[in-house]
């Protein structure tokens, strides 16, 4: 199958200073891309160069087989992009604002009823549907902006912080929105809320400094996040020496009294054998925990090893 | 289509907000006045002339002033509906979404276009709705009546691409508006400067958009006039896609 993105060498300087530099990735269908990255990374630029919004200044994208830059008319039928800023007009009502949005690609009278009512559907606008978009709440501007997005069931979305400005049960619906569509679209979404990308990204790409530092699928991730360190606490203080020599224990560092966080080498987990010696020798065994790296504290290690 | 689509949003937005209703209901007023002051005068001095042969008539008496009065007027209002066309949209960053959707540059400035040309059309309507009043109680010179109505839309048409271009450079709609302003209130009095009648004035003369204006206005059609507005609209159109192109470039 083709991919549906293909971004070769994308760079763009915005004067001297280069804001995206030589960032190639790819994107198939059913696949949810996360792009992560600190804030200035990049992302929002790589966005709006995907959409058309902004000329590369070197490198090609490819939609869906159709050249950007060459034949922008045609790709751009096959995106849906929602910016930071939701593009909203205040003085329509959410209604007319989709039939504008409809008929600018090209939607005609049968389709577009169903289109957006489609869309207002999957966005949970129907109850605002006649209201104007300036008296909404910013969770429900960004929800349009969203059904704006998916109006024309393009093959491929670009979210660009989607569920910013919404309270966590619309940042649940929009979550579930989001992987929904992911099984029938292509979606690339940029956040820099960590659990999101956990939640509803099949892949993840980190961004920083406008370098891509990290493309890769959540699965390898996560099993990288499971880190090779024990927390254990004890009733009474243990000797060190003791604790290591069993196998598999590289380290052990004392965090607090009867707290110690013992590092092993992976694939050689020694809690069973701890847990044994601890008990046999009576220091009362109270916990015995893997740790489990957080996406935050991947994403800080990735992003400080980049800027090195 | 896609064309006419933003054209009719362009307008429909003019029309939810109060400028628009605003404008149109001062700009009507104020031409009221005026033309009641010009039949004043001229119910004055028509027994005078009356005996006059080839003496000037109503048409010219009454009409062709009040289209310059409007000419003023609109001059001084088309720049406070214009400002908004772009910069506005840029300020909320609305304009991706136009970015994003299957477009090219010129389909969206030719709709914002249309759309503001189709509020002008409006306006120069309910203007020439005076005039016509006069079919009850005189005769008009209709062809004149014409030429004066084809002079009025082809300035709107030069006015309302001034200000599109001025909003796409501007970052905001006041600083639009007054550059507009400033603009063409230049090309307006730019022949002003020629009526020492030396050599160099000839070129400002016909630089000027009240020197074609005139012409067309006298009830002249004359193919350098019309070509002059449609060149001038057409070069600023043009400017206006060049500088809407220039934001996806640069920034």
């Amino acid at each position: 199958m083709s991919n549906l993105i293909d971004a070769e060498q994308l760079t763009r300087y915005y004067g001297d200073n280069c804001a995206v530099n030589q960032v190639s990735f790819s994107l198939k269908k059913g696949e949810i891309l996360g792009f992560l990255g600190p804030n200035g990374a990049g992302k929002s630029t790589t966005m709006q160069m995907l959409c058309g919004n902004l000329a590369p200044s070197d490198g090609a994208i490819s939609i869906n087989g159709i050249d950007l830059l060459e034949r922008p008319k045609e790709a751009k039928a096959e995106l849906g992009y929602l910016p930071e800023t939701p593009p909203v007009y205040r003085e329509l009502t959410v209604n007319e604002y989709l039939d504008y949005c409809g008929k600018l690609h090209g939607l005609k009278r049968a389709a577009l009823q169903k289109a957006t009512l489609f869309a207002k559907e999957r966005c949970g606008l129907i109850d605002v549907a006649d209201r104007l978009i300036g008296n909404l709440s910013k969770g429900f501007q960004q929800r349009t902006g969203i059904a704006q997005a998916i109006l024309h069931s393009p093959a491929i979305i670009v979210l660009d912080e989607p569920t910013v400005g919404l309270d966590p049960i619309q940042i649940r619906e929009i979550r579930s929105l989001i992987r929904d569509l992911g099984n029938e679209h292509g979606i690339i979404l940029s956040t820099h809320i960590l659990p999101e990308v956990e939640e509803s990204c099949t892949h993840v790409q980190i961004i920083h400094q406008g370098k891509l530092v990290l493309n890769d699928d959540i699965a390898s991730l996560k099993s990288q996040m499971v880190a090779s360190s024990l927390t254990l606490t004890t009733t009474k203080a243990i000797e060190p020496e003791l604790l290591q020599a069993i196998d598999g224990v590289n380290s052990i560092e004392t965090i607090k009294d009867c707290r110690y966080r013992i590092h092993f080498y992976k694939q050689q987990n020694p809690a069973e054998q701890l847990a044994e010696k601890i008990i046999q020798s009576g220091y009362g065994l109270k916990e015995l925990t893997p740790e489990h790296r957080s996406m935050e504290a991947l994403f800080v290690e990735i992003t400080n090893e980049a800027g090195k | 289509m896609k064309v006419t689509t933003i054209a009719g949003r362009e307008l429909r937005s003019l029309f939810l907000s109060p400028l628009a209703w605003t404008i149109l209901g001062v700009t009507q007023l104020i031409l009221a006045y005026l033309f009641l002051s010009q039949i004043d005068y001229y119910l004055t001095i028509q027994p005078k002339i009356a005996g006059i042969e080839g003496a000037p008539g109503v048409t010219d008496l009454v009409i062709a002033p009040l289209f310059a009065n409007a000419a003023v007027i609109l001059l001084l209002i088309t720049p406070l509906l214009t400002m908004r066309l772009i910069s506005e949209e840029r300020r909320n960053q609305t304009l991706s979404l136009l970015f994003s959707a299957p477009l090219s540059m010129a389909e969206i400035i030719l709709g914002k276009y249309l759309g503001i040309m189709a509020f002008m059309l409006i306006m120069i309507g309910l203007i020439v709705l005076m005039p016509l009043s006069l079919m009850a109680g005189a005769t008009l010179d209709y062809g004149k009546l014409a030429s004066g109505v084809i002079a009025l839309v082809l300035l709107m048409g030069a006015f309302s691409a001034v200000g599109l271009y001025m909003s796409a450079v501007a970052s905001q709609p006041t600083v639009a508006a007054i550059g507009s302003f400033g603009l063409l209130l230049l090309l307006w009095i730019l022949d002003w400067a020629g009526s020492n009648s030396d050599k160099g004035s000839e070129l400002f003369a016909s630089l000027s958009l009240l020197h074609h204006f005139e012409n067309l206005l006298k009830g002249l059609i004359h193919s350098a006039d019309i070509a002059y507005y449609l060149l001038f609209i057409i070069l600023f159109l043009t400017l206006t896609v060049r500088r809407l192109d220039n934001d996806r470039l640069q920034k």
